[in-house]
């Protein structure tokens, strides 16, 4: 830092700072003059602020600002907003029985349209988005319902969930006849053949024996003619529509393990509105039994139906079996196998 | 006034002063409000530290950085708020650390994704997320079925989490170990399992997470932690937006 006497610089008349690089010197000029007002206005602007909108913090909380603001007034203010813009159909809606709201076109239209959304949003992770299930979770297009089609099943499952947390769940659960060394393999077998030979063309007559450990083992849940059992969730055996796939390995899997799948109560994270309209939704698609599917014709709009991934997982079948202790007194020792991976992705943020 | 800056400038020890001070203002304002923590976070009924599993699936959240891409702040919007569910209390993430808000949202917000899909769904996710969402992008993960969930330490991870706020009681350090085990092994471990939930209360979700209860992985870890988030306030589902939910 040098001691600066002033100088000129010659051309331009204007003082330098006295820096010098290279034999190049800067000019010592003002801000402009807008700028500096710019900048004075919004130390000015800052205070105001301050003084008008919650700013700084205190021991005991913070300054609330004159007007009181807060995201969450705001939040309740632009919600009132939309509410206000539905509550022409939402007040109908909400005070309708199914039977008045599929009689009335425009009432029914809502309810589409909200179910819509709220599937995409809520159920088309599971389900698929254009509801084509997969593997493990059923297809809500066809008319093969394991717990029940009408308007009232269908809330009553969306509402509750399938072996949820929830009190009123759907429950049920198919022994595990391999596993719990209920039937012999070959026996399993026998009834495989004979439950795949129900939705075949040649007919289930070669398989008496399968037939009969059918009839002493499966019926009671699934029905003497195999068509299913609404009252334990129990398939339809005796169609080509399979949840957990239809070759001979997958049937047997079925048998030797038993499936039980999980479907989640939707009481609690979705409102009463929200349910009664995912309701008329899912029972618009194709399968709606009961009152309703009159309507259905007229005005529905079909999503196109997106092609379903034919190989879901099935987790429980590919883990590895290591023993571990898990006594109580043992001295821990287990240890994380160290596993390199690079998580980050590098997709643009916009996505 | 500007004339005098010129002097400070050209002052080096003055200027440095000068620094030091500006510093110290803006640091006091920032840093003495977070020793009044309490003041800003309300409490919450519900919340409660995470299990020994849900904390060793937490640890492979961030040793995954899955924070890369998922937020864990619903924020008080309209979208979101119909999108994610109730926006998120400051209680709710009061045991985080660190905290996993974010504002990267590559994938979807898991702030409330708790309960939401089932243990099978989130496993199959994990193990190829094309398989249940085929527009995913999301890397897999199946590698966590094969390896054993770090619950050898978890205890000396709660004595840390305790020291920085986490009210974890001596006995839920001693047993976590048991505790973790037990979470993930309902079966064969009755008295394991009744202890864990004496401990951390009747909401807790004890199950084999995984589908495969030869070992406690780093998939029923993670998943079990999954499976808590946003779950442990109760929102009242027939009024949308108030948050009246303090003690």
């Amino acid at each position: 830092m040098s001691d600066h006497k002033k100088e000129i610089d010659h051309v331009t008349g204007v003082e330098t700072t006295g820096h010098e690089w290279d034999g190049l010197k800067e000019l010592n000029n003002p801000l402009p003059r807008w700028w500096v007002w710019v900048w004075v206005v919004t130390i000015i602007w800052a205070v105001g602020y301050w003084v008008v909108y919650p700013a700084w913090p205190t021991l005991s909380g913070h300054t609330k600002g004159t007007f009181g603001w807060t995201q969450y007034k705001e939040l309740e203010a632009s919600q009132a907003e939309i509410f206000a813009r539905q509550s022409q159909y939402l007040d109908k809606f909400q005070a309708a029985s199914y039977d008045q709201i599929s009689g009335d076109p425009e009432l029914y239209a809502f309810a589409q349209a909200g179910g819509r959304a709220l599937f995409k949003n809520n159920c088309a992770l599971c389900h698929g988005s254009g509801a084509e299930g997969s593997k493990g979770y059923p297809n809500l297009n066809d008319d093969d319902w394991l717990w029940g089609g009408t308007l009232a099943d269908i809330e009553h499952t969306i509402r509750y969930g399938i072996r949820s947390s929830h009190d009123e769940a759907r429950v049920s659960q198919m022994p595990s006849f391999g596993k719990d060394a209920m039937l012999e393999k070959e026996e399993i077998e026998k009834v495989v053949d004979y439950v795949l030979s129900l939705s075949s063309d040649e007919g289930s007559a070669a398989y008496a024996e399968g037939a009969e450990i059918f009839a002493n083992n499966c019926a009671s849940c699934h029905g003497e003619d195999a068509k299913g059992g609404r009252d334990f969730g129990a398939p339809n055996l005796s169609d080509a529509i399979w949840l957990y796939g239809g070759e001979h390995e997958d049937v047997y899997q079925s048998v030797f393990n038993a499936h039980a799948g999980v479907m989640p109560n939707w009481e609690g994270k979705l409102d009463d509105n929200s349910i009664r309209q995912l309701t008329l939704y899912v029972h618009s698609l194709g399968g709606g039994e009961g009152v309703g599917s009159a309507v259905v014709e007229e005005v529905s709009q079909e999503e196109p139906v997106l092609e379903s991934s034919p190989d879901a997982s099935e987790p429980s079948q590919d883990s590895v079996v290591k023993e571990t202790s898990i006594d109580a007194s043992a001295e821990p020792s287990v240890e994380g196998v160290p596993v390199a991976t690079e998580a980050a992705t590098d997709e643009p943020a916009d996505k | 006034m500007l004339h005098h800056h010129a002097k400070l400038e050209r002052k080096s020890v003055i200027m440095l002063l000068f620094i030091i001070v500006t510093v110290l203002i803006g640091g006091i304002v920032e840093i003495i409000p977070l020793f009044r923590m309490e003041t800003v976070i309300e409490p919450v009924k519900g919340v409660r530290p995470y299990t020994p599993l849900e904390l060793a699936g937490f640890n492979i959240y961030i040793r995954e950085g899955c924070y890369n891409c998922h937020s864990q702040q619903i924020r008080p919007l309209r979208d979101e708020v119909a999108r994610y569910g109730h926006y998120s209390l400051a209680a709710e993430s009061m045991y985080d650390h660190p905290f996993q808000w974010g504002s990267k949202r590559t994938g979807p917000d898991l702030a409330r994704v708790g309960a939401r899909y089932s243990d099978d769904w989130h496993v199959a996710h994990m193990i190829d997320p094309r398989a249940v969402v085929p527009e995913s992008i999301m890397p897999t993960y199946a590698f966590l079925m094969h390896n054993e969930a770090k619950l050898s330490d978890i205890g000396e991870h709660m004595k840390v989490l305790r020291m920085v706020g986490v009210p974890y009681t001596d006995e839920q350090i001693s047993h976590a170990y048991v505790d973790g085990v037990a979470q993930a092994h309902t079966e064969d471990l009755d008295e394991n399992v009744a202890g864990f939930i004496e401990r951390y209360g009747e909401k807790v979700n004890a199950r084999v997470f995984d589908g495969a209860p030869e070992i406690v992985s780093e998939m029923d870890a993670l998943v079990a932690y999954l499976q808590v988030l946003g779950t442990m306030v109760e929102f009242p589902s027939a009024e949308p937006v108030s948050a009246d939910q303090k003690e």
